[in-house]
């Protein structure tokens, strides 16, 4: 699929349907992205599995740190990226291994070839995006940070179900 | 909905009904703060962790709303509503300068605009570098390796020039820094900087965005496409913030860096914060702003041809003249039309000028533009009396130098009033 956009029903779709998401090269420091997303998304409902071989066992967030994705023993439904878009590539075999749903490449990660071999797989993909910025776009919350909604309704917001 | 068009959009963009209580019009969140979850939850609104309300310098639902309609309205990826357009101009200045920066500013701007850039932002050792914007060259030669933006305004105010906002684009591009663009006298209904290859545009909102005079309110709008981290230039942007733990504003907030910084640094420190019943009076205002623009250039132009005929009047500069000089720049940024605000020279001057503005019954003579009603001023004598004179007639605001705004009232009416009163001056 073309992965230059993503209609909302699609990312939608993600959002509603995912309950665990593994994030590969968690950084347990505030200061990174990776920690903002997994704060928001753990808030909004998420399981959260941090995955960081260099971290392996410690506590964040009340989980622990897994070492890789095939360490985790619980399903994951959903594999976040926080890493360079090559490394991306092996990290797909293992997202597959593990029965994952969707493959998420984070804002500035792209890898097509990774992308197709995760399709083959039967993984939604998505790549270049934030699931904390879509879930905010998606919800409404994000315009109050000045952020854009592009939701024209005259119908109630139906904010994403996990809240 | 696929691709709702202008009109559409100034009536609902950011507007969905209330979920909570189904309210159709957006309500006033007449509160000053907002209860947090827990103790978790308080601090991952205060780190940025999270998108939500702490207190309403910072974030308000009412204001949320304007934000995202002016923003959509603009075609940016971000917006910032603040108490006015004064302010507007110093916070996003403060996201983009250090002390000891230079930007460039064209020379035809509001006076008052001049007067902060000139004098207040002295105090803060942001220098700015005024520039004629005739030719677009003079940007390019005027450059400095201090300069950090370069800012002018689309259709300028006092009136009647439109600036090459393509062309500039591209000077400040070439030098790595970001095209500001205020775009209050053309209103996104007339003119789309973002579309031209602006970076951040500007509104005093009190003016045509609002539109009827009542509330004064400003606005950022961020394009969401300059590369903050392409060179050392916006260390605010691109480096770790020792006020948010490290945290790199760039680098976590990709497209919405800037308004995002704007508002957690900018306003958090500042403190410029909009009132949300002003929000709320500004967002009924828009809802209008495509039939009020419509209606304010027809009766400009009908005005405009009216005075150039006029046996007092020594030339008019309204870009929506076909043979005005202005007029094939305004063809290509705002489709031929030259908005509501136009000057025009009285013959008799200074002391003409004066008398111009105290015989008007219909016109009201006061410091203001982008009212329903019609407005008259005499630059010189007031808007840009800070100015010397050589500074006046730089920034079109020479001694006989009339600005007018012109309202939705009945155009014979608006011209009735101006020939009466250009008789007895
Ligand atoms: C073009 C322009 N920019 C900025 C401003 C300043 O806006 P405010 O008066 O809302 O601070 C004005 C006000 O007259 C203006 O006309």
């Amino acid at each position: 699929m073309d992965h230059s956009s993503y209609t909302d029903e699609y990312l939608t779709n993600i959002l509603e349907e995912v309950k665990t998401i593994a994030v590969v090269g968690a950084s347990d420091n505030p200061s990174r992205p990776s920690n903002f997303v997994m704060r928001y998304m753990k808030r909004k409902g998420y399981r959260i599995l941090p995955v960081n071989p260099g971290k392996a066992g410690q506590e964040f967030l009340g989980e622990t740190f897994y070492a890789s994705l095939s360490d985790i023993d619980v399903p994951v439904d959903m594999v976040d990226c926080f890493r360079n878009s090559e490394a991306v590539a092996s990290i797909v075999p293992e997202a597959v291994a593990i029965n994952a749903k969707v493959l998420w490449m984070q804002l500035g990660v792209f890898n097509e070839t990774a992308a197709e071999t995760a399709e083959s797989a039967g993984l939604k993909v998505v790549m270049n995006r934030c699931p904390k910025i879509e879930f905010g776009r998606l919800s409404g919350e994000i315009a109050y940070m000045g952020g854009r909604s592009k939701i024209i309704s005259s119908k109630r917001n139906k904010l994403l179900g996990k809240r | 909905m696929t691709d709702p068009k202008f009109e559409t959009l100034a009536v609902h963009a950011g507007a969905a009904p209330d979920p909570t209580t189904g309210a159709r019009v957006t309500p006033i969140y007449q509160t000053a703060s907002y209860v947090f979850d827990d103790a978790d939850h308080a601090a991952e609104l205060f780190n940025l962790q999270a998108f939500g309300n702490i207190y309403s310098r910072l974030t308000n639902p009412t204001n949320a709303v304007l934000e995202e309609r002016v923003a959509t309205l603009e075609g940016g990826a971000t917006a910032l509503a603040v108490a006015s357009g004064h302010a507007a101009q110093m916070i996003a200045f403060h996201t983009l300068m250090e002390p000891g920066d230079e930007f460039l500013a064209s020379t035809r701007l509001y006076g008052g605009s001049i007067t902060q850039f000139s004098q207040s932002f002295k105090k803060f050792n942001w220098n700015a570098i005024f520039v004629d914007p005739a030719d677009p060259n003079n940007f390019k030669e005027a450059l400095t390796p201090k300069c950090k933006a370069i800012f002018i305004e689309s259709l300028a105010n006092p009136g009647g020039v439109v600036t090459d906002i393509a062309a500039i684009a591209e000077i400040a591009h070439e030098a790595g820094i970001p095209l500001i663009v205020d775009n209050t006298l053309a209103s996104p209904y007339l003119c789309r900087p973002i579309e031209w290859g602006a970076d951040i545009v500007l509104h005093s909102a009190t003016k045509f965005l609002g539109g009827h005079g009542n509330s004064v309110g400003g606005i950022i709008v961020d394009s969401g496409k300059f590369d903050w981290s392409a060179s050392d230039k916006f260390p605010t942007l691109s480096e770790p913030n020792p006020s948010y733990h490290g945290m790199k504003f760039h680098e976590t907030f990709g497209e919405l860096a800037f308004g995002i910084a704007c508002r957690a640094l900018g306003l958090r420190d500042l403190g410029p914060a909009l009132s949300p019943f002003n929000a709320f009076m500004i967002i009924t205002g828009i809802e209008t702003l495509a039939l009020r623009m419509k209606a304010h250039c027809e009766n400009a132009l009908k005005v405009a041809d009216f005075l150039q005929n006029h046996e007092k009047v020594s030339w008019v500069s309204y870009a929506g003249l076909k043979d005005d000089a202005y007029h094939s720049l305004a063809q290509k940024y705002t489709g031929g039309a030259g908005g509501a605000v136009m000057t025009f020279g009285i013959k008799g001057g200074y002391d003409a000028g004066i008398k111009m503005v105290e015989n008007v019954n219909l016109f009201s003579h006061l410091a203001n533009i982008g009212d329903t009603r019609s407005l008259i001023i005499h630059p010189a004598s007031t808007t840009h009396r800070q100015l010397n004179e050589e500074q006046q007639i730089a920034a079109g605001a020479g001694p006989d130098v009339i600005r007018l705004s012109i309202g939705i009232e009945n155009a014979d009416d608006i011209i009735a009033d101006l020939d009466q009163a250009l008789m007895q001056s």
